[in-house]
């Protein structure tokens, strides 16, 4: 771990003392190269994953795509370069990839000290619970004296202890080196729940062999907030990044969908017209063609449609919106107004 | 007078031939391996039906969807069908999976000559097979001349990929490898310093660390858009660290000739390169074809670490379909697929290495 975070450290030196000389350059290159290259994770379910014929798809990728349709008017204009999670940083840094998509966390150490700038969350993850459905139990309050399927070694693992010794309650650990290991255990019956990220657990309730006799619980014990990163020094690309993701919440809390986005040009609500490059500033703030807003939409969806198709009730994993609903209804995804 | 005519042998009784014969001679020769061989045959009994049901006879080999195995209780190999073209090719475009083909059929073309004994030009050709095959298949596999269009190495994938980096790892390490070993035995002092030092500094780090600070390290030292591709990186990577394993086998190959041989090549005026070309190598290289073998089979298996560094060799690329929420849950499946691929290619190459050695057997061995 250690050594990881010399490298990190020697990585961001380079990358802040190469990038300042460079600012701009990003979006100049985009726009010379005709596509965005974009890290994704090498296989999330969900969230960034290739179907068979190689067409790469998921909640992180559409951002990738969102932005190609907001600077090309083309969502199809994106490379994806599959990257680990130790080299996704220097790829980014490196100028390897324009922009990074890969459920990401944004934290203090990444956004201040490795030359990175988070451009939004796509996705608030947190530690959740997995239990059987006979349990019977509704809350992880309900869980004292349980026993849990942990993998050892993990941040989940110091997480639990610290929930459960905060609220005086006490859980039997039952340890295994792998991901598949500990799904199969409470598969099994060894033990009453499994912890893990909640966007993991709803991958892993698939895995099970009875996916429906198994419910992720409500409670969220670690905040995981995931989201596209940039690299430091090209803070108009940073911009474009940003506001493709913002975009794309607006036009849902509007109700415009890649469905009706032609039907809505034609709308009074000054929101939607601004959003849809009719009124208003339009897309000359960012640099990009007016209609860049409703190019998004119309090829990727708002950011309700790209959920509930890649991780919603329209995929196999059945994620509940919960935490990533609209902040009017419950969650906390909430973009700037466009304006 | 009569000849005597010799009444003709009995047949060995029945219970000492045959099956049966050979099973009370092996098996129950006493007590013990009766007990022993019965203790087997349970063990037999307990995991292989099982297996054999699991691959075989319960699995699901028709169908596109998941929903075709939802009643499975043995395999689902529906999610290796749909998913093989991408096992086999990677991203390469479908409409360019002809290029790979072509690429390994022209291989195996190139190479039948070499195993018929009346072509008289196998030199010549081994030598094309080295210097001019690689060229062609990089043009065909990457394309952007002769009308091909460009495909990217970052597409490349599947088990192409694996045998593109073992087939570099394994060409460009044996020369490295036979140089070096020379090298070491060397009395020059630079040459054999250098030597010692690069073999040394290669078989002191793992593959792993070799792959990583090439994928990671490596674009922080150039300047900033400098793309050096990632595959020629990890296959520079692969090829000097398999280099430095390959000259060590070579050099006990090298220390194992007698002196004599050595001295016999002197005598007869031959220069340093004649002598090891013509007299000390060919009976090294035979007597070390075990240890370079099982150096090429390491290689072979090795290759999977470019996992790390993103790169979507055979194993990589099942890894990646698990994440596919249509089919998740069939890792087992994908495993055994990758399994028996790796399995195939390293069994083959072992019995090749045996029949080599066969043919190349001159009476030496004790």
């Amino acid at each position: 771990m250690k050594k990881i975070h010399v490298i990190a450290s020697a990585a961001a030196l380079t990358a802040a003392l190469s990038t300042n000389a460079f600012a701009g350059a990003t979006f100049d290159s985009v726009k010379k190269k005709g596509f965005v290259q974009c890290g994704v994770s090498i296989g999330l379910p969900g969230f960034s994953n290739a179907d068979e014929k190689g067409n790469w798809s998921g909640l992180d990728v559409d951002v990738c795509r969102a932005v190609a349709a907001a600077v090309f008017g083309d969502a199809s204009k994106v490379k994806y370069t599959p990257l680990t999670a130790k080299e996704r940083f220097t790829a980014l840094q490196s100028g390897e990839i324009d922009m990074l998509s890969r459920n990401t966390t944004w934290t203090l150490t990444r956004d201040s000290s490795l030359g990175l700038n988070f451009a939004g969350v796509n996705y608030y993850d947190g530690q959740g619970f997995m239990v059987t459905k006979k349990l019977g139990v509704k809350s992880a309050l309900e869980l004292d004296g349980a026993s849990f399927c942990i993998q050892a070694g993990t941040t989940t693992e110091l997480n639990l202890a610290d929930y459960f010794r905060s609220n005086n309650m006490k859980y039997t650990p039952v340890t295994f080196d792998t991901s598949d290991e500990t799904v199969k255990a409470f598969d099994a019956g060894r033990c009453d729940a499994l912890t893990s990220d909640q966007s993991q657990l709803y991958a892993l309730r698939i895995k099970l062999g009875n996916p429906d006799g198994a419910m992720v619980l409500p409670e969220v014990i670690s905040k995981e907030p995931l989201g596209p990163v940039t690299a430091q020094g090209d803070e108009e690309w940073f911009k474009i990044v940003r506001w493709s993701l913002a975009a794309m919440v607006n036009a849902e809390e509007m109700g415009i969908t890649s469905a009706n986005v032609d039907a809505k040009m034609s709308s009074d609500d000054p929101n939607v017209r601004r959003l849809l490059g009719q009124e208003g500033i339009k897309g000359s703030g960012l640099g990009l063609s007016d209609t860049w807003a409703a190019d998004i939409v119309k090829q990727v969806g708002n950011y309700g449609e790209s959920f509930e198709r890649n991780v919603g009730q329209g995929s196999a994993l059945k994620i509940a919106r919960g935490l990533n609903a609209l902040w009017n209804k419950g969650g906390l995804q909430y973009a700037p107004p466009i304006r | 007078m009569s000849v005597h005519t010799p009444h003709p042998d009995l047949p060995p009784p029945a219970n000492i031939v045959g099956v049966v014969g050979w099973s009370r001679a092996n098996l129950f020769s006493s007590p013990l391996h009766t007990l022993l061989s019965l203790f087997a045959l349970y063990l037999v009994y307990l995991i292989v039906p099982p297996i054999i049901n699991w691959v075989f006879i319960d699995s699901t080999w028709v169908g596109d969807t998941r929903e075709a195995c939802a009643t499975t209780t043995g395999a689902c190999w529906v999610f290796v069908k749909v998913r093989f073209n991408q096992f086999m090719y990677g991203f390469f475009p479908q409409a360019e999976y002809w290029r790979i083909n072509l690429a390994f059929l022209l291989l195996i073309a190139l190479a039948i000559p070499l195993f018929i004994k009346s072509f008289q030009h196998k030199g010549k050709l081994a030598a094309f097979i080295l210097i001019f095959y690689p060229i062609i298949t990089f043009q065909l596999f990457s394309g952007g001349h002769f009308g091909l269009s460009h495909v990217e190495t970052s597409k490349w994938g599947g088990l192409s990929l694996t045998l593109i980096l073992a087939g570099v790892g394994i060409v460009a390490s044996l020369p490295l490898g036979i140089v070096l070993a020379l090298g070491r035995r060397s009395n020059m002092p630079i040459v054999k310093s250098v030597c010692v030092v690069f073999i040394e500094f290669w078989r002191g780090v793992p593959l792993i660390t070799v792959l990583f600070m090439s994928s990671v390290m490596l674009p922080l030292f150039l300047p900033e858009g400098t793309n050096f591709d990632k595959l020629l990186r990890a296959m520079i990577g692969i090829a000097l660290f398999q280099s430095a394993y390959m000259a060590e086998v070579v050099r006990g190959g090298l220390a194992a000739i007698p002196k004599g041989q050595y001295e016999a090549a002197e005598a007869l005026g031959l220069s340093f390169w004649k002598s090891m070309g013509l007299i000390i190598l060919p009976q090294a290289l035979k007597l070390v074809i075990p240890g370079i073998v099982n150096t090429f089979i390491a290689l072979f298996k090795d290759t999977t670490l470019v996992l790390i560094i993103g790169l979507f060799d055979l194993l990589a690329i099942i890894q990646q379909a698990f994440a596919d929420p249509d089919w998740l849950g069939f890792s087992i499946e994908g495993y055994v697929f990758a399994a028996s691929i790796f399995w195939i290619f390293c069994f083959s190459m072992s019995r090749y290495s045996m029949a080599l050695e066969k043919k190349l057997h001159t009476g030496h061995t004790r």
